[in-house]
């Protein structure tokens, strides 16, 4: 039974097996979207996410708003009754989301520009790393809805610039982590 | 007890205040913390989404430059993000071989090796565990009963590592905060998310989970944490959301139980400390009180 749902789910996400058997346990109870203090806000809730992913909806499930709308605040993970690792699930989507769906791309804009960030730098300079994401996202707004936070932190002296201290220190370290299409 | 201190990016930018006031509570608890050379970026939440080997070797990285230079003592992260990442690869690669190979294949670059000897604590482990509460409420110098305080420990110190505290109904904060004798503001916001880097990229979602617990803590007259994440989406947006209430570090708040002054343990450079809360906190005895206090700004 089953058969051609599966052998969908072969020929179409070869890319999705591995997160697949991540939440292969899934049970459908909810607890997931019950606790996700950002579910009121996805296209789909966890819960739907993880029966789409093991229905093989690659499109779907790389497509969603959902899973740039995890916070990484583990609670699902806790509260999860068969001990899936639904949080680290949804760092993978990411990551396979970029990979297979390009046009998606701007979604991840802040995480790109902070591995390319500490690449160059070592550590965060969060005033730089800002900048960056600012220049990764192309969107003129962006940098102006953080006008009123940054005359914030302006005035109290939060905003630095960059210090090459530690420049390139991470470097070496990145580049064999990482094979170079990984990178941007 | 010595420890290798592992202050984390935040700590040396938007947080120093953290950094300040957790060296100065910490010598003051008699707690040396030693600098781990050339520490770099932990990862933080973002990594992950791009390279789960990166993430993993960024911390080892740190972690291996610990083992080589301060062998045999603890690494204290007093940032959660920064103790969620050390402490994974803690968790995760000592079982998972293949995963420590690759890991330590991507060392070598650096002549690192990460074996796995190392502990990673964080500041609220080594003060209930190490200090203990009888020495934390033996300094306490200053009535602050007339204070309450909504401790607010958030996620990444808790989950999803359950290592020294309830991942969903934490204690020790509240704890620690009645040693210092504050009231504690009774509610459920304790570990609920602050909205992390929403704030940067999905600003309409994150403010919801901000209001939330702004909200909750409305009756308190300030909100304690321990992440300078939380503290800073939670000090950030509060004129957005027309909810005021300061939010300070905790050993910040330590440190006036303990005698310091507001000037000296930089409550000036939080973003949302009304003069008339620091008012309350002066006079007060000074930090020229002690001799061994570390090194001032």
């Amino acid at each position: 039974m089953h058969a051609s749902t599966e052998t969908l789910s072969i020929r179409e996400a070869p890319a999705l097996a591995k997160v697949r058997e991540m939440v292969m346990g899934c049970m459908q109870c909810g607890t997931c979207s019950a606790s996700c203090p950002n579910a009121f806000a996805m296209d789909y809730t966890p819960r739907q996410l993880w029966r789409l992913l093991l229905l093989g909806q690659e499109q779907e499930v790389l497509g969603s708003k959902t899973i740039y709308l995890c916070s990484s605040c583990y609670t699902c993970t806790v509260r999860c009754p068969r001990g899936l690792p639904l949080t680290e699930a949804m760092h993978a989507l990411k990551r396979l989301a970029w990979e297979r769906l390009p046009q998606t791309r701007s979604r991840a804009a802040f995480y790109q520009a902070f591995v390319e960030h500490i690449r160059i730098y070592g550590r965060v300079q969060e005033s730089a790393l800002m900048a960056r994401y600012f220049a990764k996202s192309r969107d003129p707004r962006l940098p102006l809805s953080f006008t009123a936070a940054g005359l914030r932190l302006l005035r109290k002296g939060k905003l630095h610039v960059p210090d090459a201290s530690h420049k390139g220190m991470l470097k070496r370290v990145v580049d064999a982590a990482m094979p170079k299409e990984g990178r941007t | 007890m010595k420890y290798a201190y592992f202050p984390g990016c935040s700590l040396m930018e938007s947080a120093k205040e953290y950094d300040f006031s957790t060296k100065v509570v910490m010598e003051l608890l008699d707690g040396k913390l030693r600098d781990i050379p050339d520490w770099g970026c932990c990862g933080a939440t973002a990594v992950e989404s791009v390279s789960r080997e990166l993430a993993l070797s960024l911390a080892a990285r740190n972690l291996a430059i610990a083992e080589k230079a301060l062998p045999g003592i603890d690494v204290l992260a007093p940032c959660s993000a920064c103790y969620l990442n050390l402490r994974r690869v803690q968790e995760e690669l000592p079982k998972d071989r293949e995963l420590m190979q690759s890991v330590n294949k991507i060392l070598s670059v650096e002549d690192l090796v990460y074996s796995g000897s190392v502990s990673v604590r964080h500041l609220l482990d080594v003060l209930e565990n190490d200090i203990g509460y009888e020495r934390l409420g033996a300094h306490v110098q200053r009535d602050l009963s007339n204070l309450t305080v909504a401790p607010y420990t958030g996620c990444q110190v808790l989950r999803p590592y359950r290592v020294f505290d309830d991942p969903e109904r934490p204690q020790v904060l509240a704890k620690i905060l009645k040693t210092m004798g504050v009231n504690v503001h009774p509610w459920g916001h304790s570990s609920r998310c602050c909205g992390a880097s929403l704030l940067a990229n999905h600003r309409a979602v994150g403010l919801e989970a901000v209001r939330s617990i702004l909200e909750a803590a409305q009756g308190a007259d300030c909100i304690v944490t321990v992440c300078p994440m939380c503290q800073m989406n939670l000090e950030l947006y509060q004129g957005t959301l027309g909810l005021r209430i300061p939010v300070l570090y905790l050993p910040q708040l330590m440190g006036i139980a303990y005698g310091f002054s507001s000037d000296f343990m930089r409550l000036d450079e939080n973003l949302s400390i009304p003069s008339t809360f620091l008012e309350s906190m002066t006079p007060g005895i000074h930090a020229e009180n002690f001799n061994n206090r570390p090194e001032g700004r």
